[in-house]
C-alpha cells in the first residue's frame, strides 16, 4: 500500500470538515486548536492509514492541505 | 503643416481622437452625436484600433473602463441621457484612476428632452456622480476647439490618470465649419509607460485596479491622495479666454461653449452703441478659473452670466466672485439657443 | 531512509492570503480550481481577470495574477475590452448570480451574443451572499431568504432563471456547462469543465461559460456538509448539471 501523510495549513483551514467527510481512512479529525481567524482547525491522526489518495486535499476548498507521498527505500 | 478642412463638429472629434492615438472606441447611438460612432466605425478599424457599437451607454463606459485598465487610449461619446447612464462607470474610473476621454454633445432635458443644443449637463460634468471626485471638463466653442480639446484631452487624461470630459452641445456637434488642423502635432504622452496597467504579471506578482478599499482609513487615505491630484490639476490646468478686455469694459459677460460664441456677437452690437462689454469664457469648467474671473470682474459694474440652462455655471460664478450683487443671469433651457441680439436686449435693459 | 514527495499543494497562482470566505463556501473551491488550472496551463503571467461585485470582489487578494474590479454586473464588458486590447492575453471574468443574472443580464447576453473570446465562471449560490442572503434571480422556488421570508413566491418573483439554457440558443456561444462541487468526483468534473472553457479561449474557439452550483453555508444556515447535500438533492434538481452546449 502506498504511504502518505498530510500537512494542514492552520492559517488556511476553517474546520469545515469536508476533508473528514472525504477521507476513506478516517485519518482526519476535528482538532482542539483555534486559529487566528477563530476557526477550530482539523488535525491529521497519523495512524499509518494514509495512502496519499489526495481526496481530502481535493475536497478542501481552502487549499489548506498538502499531501506528501512517502516512498519507502526499496533496498531495505 | 496645417490644412484647412470643411468639417462637421462631430467629425472633428473623431479626427482628433485618431490623431491623438485613441485606439479604442465604444459608443451607442443617440442624437445629436450619431456622426461620431458612424464615422468612428470606419476610421477606427482603418487606424488599427477597436470599434465596438455598445448595446447601451452602460456597456460603452464599461468597455472604456476595461480598455483603459488594459492601457489603451480609449474614448466614448454620447449625449445627455446617455451620459446619465455612464455616471456609475465614471465614478469607478475616477476611483480606479483610469484615464479616458468622454464627449458629451449635450441636448435638451430633463428626461428624454429634445435634440436641440443645451448646456444643462454642466452640473453633471463638474459636480458629478457618487463619491468625492472630479473630472477635467473642457468646453469648446468652435470646431477648431472640438478638434484641439479632444486631441489634448488624451494627454490630460493620461497625465492625471483621470477621465476628461469634452462638454460640447448639439450645435457644435452638428455645425460645419472650415477649420485649420495642425496635423504635425504629436500627442505628448502617447508612448509614456503605464506601469499600473494590466498586461499580465510577467516576472512580477499580480497587480490590481480597484476602488474598493474596505479597511477602515484606507479609503479615506486614497481620497486624500486623489485630492492632492485634483489640487494639482486645479493649480496647473485652468484655462479661459478673454475678449474685449483691453477696452476696459464696464460690463462683463461670462459664458462658455456655444453661448460664448453667441456672446461675441453681442459684444459687437453693444460696442456699436458705445457700450463696452468684455467676455470671460471659461475653457475648463472644472477646474473653474475662479481667480481669473475674479480679476476680470474686478472693475465692471455688472456681470452677465448667460447659459443654455436655468442657471448652473452661475453658481460657480457666484462662488468665484463671493458677491452676487453684480450678477445678472439669463438662461434658455430645454434646447433654446439665444441670439446675439436677444442677449444684447437683456444687457441694454440693465445698463444705464 | 524513506523519501518524501509532495503530490498536492496550494497552487502557485494563489497568494499566501487565506481565503476570507465563510467555511465551506464554494467561492474558495472555485478560486482554488481556477488557480490550479492556470498553473497547469502555465499561464499565470498572461492572465488578466475581472472580479465581480459580491463576495468574490476580494478575489484579487487571493489570486496572484492581474485582476481588475468591475462595477456590479459589468464584468463581461470590462473583460471584453481587455481581451480586445490584448488578444494574446488570457482574460476571464468571475461572477456571482446577482452580478451575472440580475444587474448584469444585458451585459451577459450581449457579450455572449457577440461571441467574445473570453471565459466566464458563473458562481450560482442562489442568493446575494455578500449583502446578507437576499433573494437572487436564481433562488429556488420556496427558498427562504432575507427578502423572501416566506419562501420565493413565483407569483411575485417569477421563476429561478436558468442562465445557461437562456444563453444556449445564441450563435456566438460555444460552450456551456453546469457543474457542482459537492464531492470529489463532481469537483474533478468541475475542474475539467473550467479547464475546457479556458482552453477554448486559448484556441480561439470563443465564448464559454461554466456555471458552478456553489454552497453558501452561512446564508443557507447549513453546515458545509449539509449545504453540499442540499445542492445534490435540491439545487441540482432545478439546475441540472452537465453540458448544456458544446460546439467547440
Amino acid at each position: 500500500m502506498r504511504k502518505g501523510r498530510i500537512k494542514i495549513d492552520r492559517n488556511r483551514c476553517k474546520g469545515c470538515m469536508l476533508c473528514i467527510d472525504a477521507c476513506p481512512k478516517g485519518e482526519i479529525k476535528q482538532g482542539t486548536a483555534i486559529n487566528k481567524a477563530g476557526y477550530n482547525v482539523v488535525e491529521f491522526r497519523n495512524n499509518g492509514e494514509c495512502n496519499a489518495c489526495m481526496l481530502c486535499a481535493i475536497s478542501c476548498p481552502d487549499a489548506a492541505i498538502e499531501v506528501i507521498e512517502i516512498i519507502e527505500d526499496v533496498k531495505k | 503643416m496645417s490644412e484647412k478642412e470643411l468639417i462637421k463638429g462631430n467629425y472633428a472629434v473623431v479626427e482628433a481622437a485618431i490623431d491623438a492615438g485613441c485606439r479604442f472606441y465604444a459608443g451607442y447611438p443617440i442624437t445629436p452625436q450619431n456622426e461620431i460612432p458612424e464615422y468612428m466605425s470606419h476610421m477606427m478599424p482603418e487606424a488599427g484600433g477597436t470599434f465596438i457599437q455598445a448595446e447601451s451607454e452602460l456597456i460603452s463606459i464599461n468597455l472604456v473602463f476595461g480598455a483603459a485598465a488594459a492601457g489603451a487610449r480609449a474614448m466614448t461619446t454620447s449625449s445627455s441621457p446617455g451620459i446619465s447612464l455612464m455616471q456609475e462607470g465614471l465614478s469607478y474610473m475616477a476611483g480606479c484612476e483610469l484615464p479616458a476621454v468622454i464627449v458629451n454633445v449635450m441636448r435638451g432635458g430633463p428626461g428624454l428632452g429634445n435634440i436641440q443644443p443645451s448646456q444643462a449637463d454642466y452640473f453633471q460634468a463638474v459636480k458629478p456622480g457618487h463619491g468625492d471626485y472630479h473630472m477635467i471638463t473642457l468646453a469648446p466653442h468652435n470646431l477648431n476647439e472640438m478638434y484641439d480639446y479632444t486631441f489634448g484631452a488624451f494627454d490630460l487624461a493620461d497625465r492625471y490618470r483621470n477621465p476628461v470630459i469634452i462638454l460640447a452641445d448639439g450645435l457644435l456637434g452638428q455645425l460645419m465649419e472650415n477649420i485649420e488642423l495642425d496635423r504635425t502635432k504629436k500627442p505628448e504622452l502617447l508612448n509614456a509607460p503605464k506601469p499600473w496597467a494590466l498586461t499580465g504579471a510577467r516576472g512580477r506578482h499580480g497587480q490590481r485596479i480597484l476602488s474598493l478599499l474596505m479597511q477602515p482609513g484606507v479609503l479615506e487615505k486614497h481620497n486624500f491622495k486623489l485630492k492632492e491630484k485634483w489640487d494639482l490639476i486645479t493649480k496647473n490646468e485652468q484655462k479661459f479666454e478673454l475678449t474685449n478686455m483691453d477696452s476696459n469694459p464696464d460690463y462683463l459677460i461670462v459664458a462658455f461653449g456655444t453661448v460664448a460664441r453667441v456672446a461675441k456677437g453681442t459684444i459687437q452690437k453693444a460696442s456699436a452703441d458705445g457700450i463696452k462689454v468684455g467676455l470671460f469664457r471659461p475653457i475648463t469648467l472644472w477646474p473653474y478659473p475662479s481667480e481669473a474671473l475674479k480679476e476680470a470682474a474686478k472693475n465692471v459694474k455688472k456681470v452677465f452670466v448667460f447659459e443654455m440652462s436655468l442657471g448652473q455655471m452661475v453658481e460657480d460664478v457666484k462662488l468665484a466672485l463671493g458677491d452676487a450683487s453684480k450678477i445678472e443671469f439669463y438662461g434658455r433651457p430645454g434646447g433654446g439657443v439665444p441670439a446675439a441680439g436677444e442677449l444684447y436686449e437683456f444687457i441694454k435693459k440693465r445698463v444705464k | 531512509m524513506a523519501k518524501e514527495r509532495v503530490i498536492y499543494k496550494k497552487p502557485e497562482s494563489l497568494t499566501d492570503v487565506p481565503f476570507t470566505y465563510c467555511w465551506g463556501c464554494g467561492h474558495s473551491m472555485a478560486h482554488k480550481l481556477i488557480a490550479e488550472i492556470i498553473d497547469e496551463l502555465d499561464m499565470r503571467e498572461k492572465v488578466i481577470a475581472v472580479a465581480p461585485v459580491g463576495c468574490a470582489v476580494f478575489a484579487y487578494d487571493f489570486w496572484d495574477f492581474d485582476v481588475t474590479e468591475a462595477a456590479h454586473g459589468r464584468a463581461p464588458v470590462v473583460a471584453t475590452a481587455i481581451k480586445r486590447v490584448h488578444p494574446d492575453k488570457f482574460v476571464f471574468c468571475y461572477q456571482g448570480d446577482g452580478d451575472l443574472a440580475s444587474i448584469g443580464m444585458a451585459e451577459t447576453i450581449h457579450t455572449a451574443n457577440r461571441g467574445e473570446n473570453i471565459s466566464v465562471i458563473f458562481i450560482n449560490n442562489t442568493n446575494y451572499g455578500m449583502t446578507g442572503g437576499q433573494m437572487a434571480p436564481t433562488s429556488l422556488i420556496s427558498q427562504v431568504t432575507t427578502t423572501s421570508p416566506y419562501g420565493r413566491d413565483v407569483k411575485n418573483a417569477g421563476y429561478p432563471i436558468k442562465m445557461l439554457e437562456l444563453l444556449s440558443p445564441l450563435q456566438g456561444v460555444k460552450y456551456l456547462e453546469r457543474v457542482k462541487l459537492t464531492d470529489v468526483p463532481s469537483i474533478v468534473k468541475a475542474k475539467k469543465a473550467i479547464k475546457k472553457a479556458f482552453v477554448n479561449q486559448l484556441t480561439n474557439v470563443g465564448f464559454s461559460m461554466v456555471e458552478v452550483l456553489s454552497a453558501c453555508p452561512a446564508n443557507w444556515k447549513k453546515d458545509p456538509v449539509k449545504a453540499n447535500k442540499w445542492i445534490d438533492e435540491e439545487v441540482s434538481e432545478y439546475f441540472p448539471v452537465g453540458k448544456i452546449k458544446d460546439i467547440t
